[in-house]
């Protein structure tokens, strides 16, 4: 049980990309970084951080973009449920094989967000764009998380 | 013997369906109030201290850019920028010496007609935080909360025209709904005749709509659309926008107007917070 700051920082971060300011163009394409680490987590620490974590950091996320409070928490929630049923799976899967699973995950987690929103009436559009950039920046966040998983030793 | 940290190798505590499931209702529960009711934003308003930090941090290095921009100008650029704001505020001061008599005239005239008192306003500056927010949603950071005497429902001005109100109030910042919103509509008054309706978000950065004039109402493009004043959230008066375009379509009840918010809703970083000031009862 080390390295929760790790954790923390990472997610902290996570967070900061998610509201830095982006040109117009590059909106649409804005990759959903809170889920790539969260997921990165779920699966190399699955005993420690699972479900209720992803809810709490998808609700973070909601506070500081100003949507429905639980709607970004209940996207990493379910993004965290399934990354906890199959990381024995995830885990030895080649790399451009784990992203196509990232891929999967965000247009579920896209999903939820379009359904919620139009239960809602919030005009709103499902984004393709993100499912692209996530699962492309899968392989760079993952090495990277895991070598600062190994460097601190975060087990 | 082996020692150090054992991994259990099941999942420990609820199930991870159990787990899921609980976090979905919690979700749900929350959206529901959320949606429906406001009694959500004190738990917001304490969540948006916890979050402060990352607010704070994303901004911290456009304030740098802009500090450096006023703190390490040079001489010359300073002096030439002095020399214009004092012509502006020269050229201010004249118009609003005329100003003041016609509002004088104005309270004097109205005293005859009996109608109600102009309020008065008060403004407080605001600096946004550069931050984006959800793509959906036409929203604005501010530097000012609770502790400022930010209120909800108070409006937002920048130099040019109204921008919004502020609908989320926490205790270090706030956050405003622009008007252009698809969820917000403010009511507004054609300047040059006075005729009232509303002007709906649309949900682009550029445009309104005026979607309950009539096909036979006196409108046309190029008019200016002030803020009339009427719901007590917006001061009377302010620029809203212009209208760009006027379609009147036989056999439909109304015509389609679409206008143009005159207040630089994406380029401004100081706004302008409105408040009106208790009238001091004699």
């Amino acid at each position: 049980m080390r390295g929760g700051a790790v954790i923390a920082v990472s997610v902290f971060i996570a967070w900061m990309a998610a509201v830095l300011p982006m040109p117009d163009w590059a909106l649409p394409f804005r990759p959903e970084w809170t889920l790539l680490v969260m997921a990165y987590w779920c699966m190399a620490l699955p005993s420690r951080i699972s479900i209720g974590w992803c809810w709490l950091a998808g609700l973070g996320l909601d506070v500081l973009m100003g949507s429905l409070l639980g709607q970004h928490a209940l996207g990493l929630g379910l993004v965290g449920w399934v990354v906890a049923r199959l990381h024995l799976q995830i885990r030895v899967y080649p790399p451009w094989q784990q992203a196509l699973v990232m891929a999967g995950l965000v247009g579920l987690y896209e999903f939820v967000l379009f359904w919620t929103d139009g239960i809602v009436g919030t005009r709103a559009d499902v984004r393709w764009g993100p499912v692209l950039t996530t699962a492309i920046l899968w392989p760079w966040v993952f090495e990277l998380l895991r070598g600062v998983r190994r460097r601190f030793k975060v087990a | 013997m082996i020692h150090g940290p054992s991994k259990p190798l099941f999942l420990r505590g609820p199930s991870l369906n159990t787990r899921l499931l609980t976090c979905a209702i919690l979700s749900v529960v929350l959206m529901t109030v959320d949606h429906r009711q406001s009694h959500l934003e004190d738990v917001r308003a304490a969540l948006s201290v916890v979050m402060h930090p990352v607010q704070w941090m994303v901004d911290a290095p456009f304030r740098a850019t802009h500090w450096a921009r006023t703190n390490l100008a040079s001489r010359t650029v300073l002096v030439d920028e002095n020399q214009t704001l004092r012509d502006a505020v020269r050229e201010d001061a004249a118009r609003l010496q005329r100003l003041r008599t016609l509002e004088v005239e104005n309270q004097r005239l109205r005293e005859l007609l009996n109608a109600a008192q102009a309020h008065d306003y008060q403004v407080d500056v605001a600096s946004l935080l550069s931050m984006d927010l959800d793509p959906f949603r036409h929203q604005l950071v501010l530097n000012r909360g609770d502790r400022h005497g930010v209120v909800r429902g108070q409006a937002l001005i920048d130099a040019h025209g109204v921008m919004g109100q502020v609908h989320r109030v926490g205790p270090l910042t706030s956050q405003a709904l622009l008007i252009t919103d698809a969820s917000h509509s403010i009511p507004v008054e054609v300047n040059r005749n006075g005729v009232r309706t509303i002007a709906r978000g649309t949900g682009e950065l550029d445009r309104l709509d005026l979607p309950f004039l009539p096909n036979n109402a006196d409108i046309e493009v190029g008019d200016l659309l002030v803020s009339s004043g009427l719901g007590g959230v917006f001061p009377a008066g302010y620029p809203v926008a212009r209208v760009t375009r006027v379609a009147r379509r036989p056999g439909e009840r109304f015509a389609e107007v679409h206008a143009a918010p005159v207040a630089w809703l994406n380029r401004s970083r100081e706004v302008l917070l409105v408040r009106p000031v208790e009238a001091v009862e004699e």
